[in-house]
């Protein structure tokens, strides 16, 4: 403590009381008339203007009690939709290029090599089909959907959102600038958390944090689209199945925000009890967005940096894939044991075993949960098929249904609850360290970390015995 | 990051910026300068445009308040004199309380920037002139980017920057960053207050009450008998005398003048013991 510090502090005590009270509403009262005085020497304007005026309305109907969602919605589904039937075709090619002529051609030049079974394998079938399925299943859905959010964004259309948001958030107990960062959250959960720095209080930052993961990140999207388009699409006539595809992707994102809202209501009344704090949200004007700027930003900046990372997570997991599919203990691969032991839990909730064990392995990247089960269901397959040596080729939506249903057993309920679970669980690693650094706290780390997933198997569990008491399945 | 650093003479397409052929972006590489300089302003006024703009980096820009939360740092060189970029936080007053709130402010106080670049909206400047004003309270080596001039002019409004310049007593650059417009102007400015070749006679609040001055005075004293080198031994002051309680607390813990490192989160030991 320096030695003069309290006399400092005692001398500005009494000529606080010198001064008078409220001296910060002064302070504040001087700036604003010097800010009035300067602007109305420096700025006329002409009223003729109706540019201004076209904006409000504009933002009223956006933001209004009874067209804001259904806009909001309608919105969200034409971008799903516009992603899910462009992507459908781009994704066989590059399936059939990569996972294809590709591999085939890997295989061949191998052989010609007489390199040893496992390196074959292991960077083959491992290593190079995680990171070929990585590609095919998610650069052209990212490449047709991030461009599109960015034009939102760029547009000035998230304020509007997280405006509709506010009086929800603030019923739950939270704070209204939770939906800002909740907009982060659809791009990276670790940003989302992140971004709460821009909540004040504590207690409302805390709760932003831990339902964060509620908003699905660039990571799932892929997944909840591929899912959405083959189980629930399917269902549906072929004219309308991009439609009902892109329908079932917003219900879960819909949902994510009924359980960030929901959370965030039970927080604030147990353990972060307090009152929602007040603020304002700036609407931005309306600005037309740069289209050549925001492609080369959404493909350069997110598609390939998102690419980039799945990839960079893609390659050792394939490895980790092929080594549990090829180590033995016993008659089995550590694989099938893993499988074969989570397997009577995964049904009970309506999912099966491999996809637990995707999770498992897809900790570090959700964007690999995909890939990960596609591997792992044909690796189960073929060593069911005792290694007849049949190559299976598949490169589109359609052969990837039935693999998953043919080969894996699927039926529309382990479509429909590996959507809900891949909103209802873990964060990634990644999110989770970044949890741990804004906190510095293990017990909400542990928290933010475990409850998704309770809730996800709570929920998967509910579904999965209504399907059957219903007799659905 | 070598691939980052390019000239702006390379680019023969955007003619704005042609006759700055001195300005070199550097990307990343932030080491060794000559002078830093923050850029500050409310949010969702193009800071991040503008920081992209002069040091050839991509921070994500949105068209939103509160995108950018944490301190950004680039650099690029000028007539061979090495800037370091600060991109900070967007705030609405200097005196306010959330984490990146006072990021921002902290090092505008605290990390005697050499220029302190004030963005402001130039649709809604009565507004943003809050924080100018604010900032000019501590610093002269200032200059205000007028951004979003073109938005300005859309909406029909006529800014008379000299008089804006004359009233503010720093440089006024009319800008859009977005279109690349004013840059050059910028960064004359910039030099020239980084130089110290701008007179700068930054405009003062009024407070229009001799009791308060002089007490902001014998406090502002005290406070730089005790603090050698505080920069902002007024503001300070002020701060004091307002009673505010984290300035108050800086003051017994002598931690005046020490910029934060991001990702701190203060009162979480207050939750757990609720």
């Amino acid at each position: 403590m320096p030695s003069n510090a309290e006399t400092i502090l005692e001398t500005a005590a009494r000529l606080r009381r010198d001064v008078g009270g409220n001296l910060h509403d002064r302070l504040t009262e001087a700036i604003y008339a010097d800010a009035g005085k300067i602007v109305a020497r420096a700025v006329s304007s002409d009223e003729k203007s109706n540019n201004r005026n076209l904006e409000q309305t504009f933002d009223r109907l956006v933001t209004s009690r009874w067209f804001g969602f259904p806009l909001m919605i309608l919105l969200l589904t034409g971008v799903f939709w516009l992603t899910i039937a462009g992507a459908n075709i781009p994704s066989a090619m590059l399936g059939d290029l990569l996972q294809g002529t590709v591999y085939n051609w890997l295989h061949t030049f191998a052989a010609a090599l007489n390199a040893p079974w496992w390196l074959k394998g292991l960077l083959i079938d491992g290593v190079y089909l995680a990171t070929a399925w990585v590609i095919a299943v998610m650069l052209p859905p990212m490449a047709i959907f991030f461009p599109l959010f960015t034009l939102l964004e760029d547009l000035g259309y998230l304020p509007r959102v997280a405006f509709n948001l506010d009086r929800l958030f603030k019923r739950a107990g939270a704070h209204g600038k939770q939906a800002l960062t909740m907009m982060m959250g659809y791009g990276c959960n670790a940003a989302g958390v992140v971004s709460t720095r821009i909540i004040d209080s504590p207690r409302e930052r805390l709760i932003a944090i831990i339902t964060n993961n509620f908003a699905i990140c660039n990571g799932r999207w892929g997944t909840l689209i591929l899912i959405g388009a083959i189980f629930i699409g399917s269902t549906a006539p072929p004219a309308l199945a991009s439609f009902i595809a892109a329908t079932s992707v917003v219900a879960i994102a819909i949902l994510g925000v009924i359980f960030t809202l929901l959370v965030s209501a039970f927080l604030s009344k147990t353990w972060l009890k307090g009152e929602a704090s007040s603020f304002s949200l700036e609407l931005p004007p309306y600005r037309p967005p740069q289209i050549w700027q925001t492609l080369y930003k959404s493909i350069i900046d997110r598609t390939l940096i998102v690419l980039k990372r799945a990839v960079w997570m893609a390659a050792p997991a394939g490895a980790v894939i092929w080594l549990m599919s090829n180590i033995f203990i016993g008659e089995t691969s550590i694989a099938t044991h893993l499988i074969t032991f989570l397997n009577p839990f995964g049904l009970l909730l309506g999912l099966n075993g491999v996809i637990l064990v995707a999770y498992i392995v897809a900790i570090p990247a959700n964007e690999i949960v995909v890939p990960t089960i596609l591997m792992l269901t044909l690796n189960m397959a073929k060593s069911g098929l005792a290694q007849t040596g049949v190559m299976l080729e598949f490169d589109d939506n359609a052969q990837i249904q039935q693999i998953l249903t043919g080969v894996g057993g699927w039926t529309i309920l382990t479509g429909i609850n590996l959507m809900l679970f891949s909103l209802l669980h873990n964060p990634c690693s990644t999110t989770i360290w970044t949890i741990w650094r804004e906190t510095k706290s293990l017990k909400w780390t542990t928290i933010a970390t475990i409850l998704p997933v309770i809730l996800g198997i709570i929920v998967c569990f509910l579904t999965a015995t209504i399907a059957r008491l219903s007799g659905l399945i | 990051m070598t691939t980052q650093a390019k000239t702006i003479s390379e680019c023969g397409s955007c003619a704005t910026s042609c006759n700055t052929a001195h300005l070199t972006k550097l990307g990343i590489k932030t080491g060794g300068w000559d002078y830093v300089v923050a850029l500050a302003g409310n949010p969702n006024t193009g800071k991040s445009t503008i920081f992209n703009r002069l040091t050839g980096l991509h921070q994500h820009v949105g068209n939103w308040a509160g995108k950018t939360v944490t301190r950004a740092e680039g650099a690029f060189t000028l007539n061979e004199k090495k800037y370091k970029l600060v991109d900070l936080p967007g705030t609405y007053s200097l005196l306010s309380t959330s984490v990146d709130e006072e990021i921002a402010r902290d090092f505008v106080l605290f990390g005697k920037p050499d220029v302190t670049i004030v963005v402001a909206d130039a649709t809604r400047l009565e507004r943003n002139l809050n924080l100018v004003l604010q900032i000019l309270e501590i610093t002269d080596r200032a200059v205000v980017a007028l951004n979003l001039i073109d938005e300005a002019r859309r909406a029909n409004l006529t800014i008379d920057e000299r008089a804006l310049a004359r009233d503010l007593g720093v440089p006024v650059v009319p800008m859009s960053a977005r279109r690349g417009e004013g840059v050059t102007e910028l960064l004359n400015a910039v030099e020239s207050v980084a130089e110290g070749k701008f007179p700068a006679r930054a405009h003062r609040i009024k407070y229009a009450d001799e009791k308060l001055e002089k007490a902001i005075e014998t406090l502002a004293a005290e406070l730089r008998a005790e603090f050698a080198d505080l920069p902002n031994a007024r503001w300070v002051a002020l701060r004091l005398l307002e009673g505010d309680e984290s300035i108050i607390k800086a003051v017994r813990l002598n931690q005046l003048g020490t910029v934060k490192e991001a990702g701190i989160f203060p009162s979480l030991v207050q939750i757990e013991a609720n």
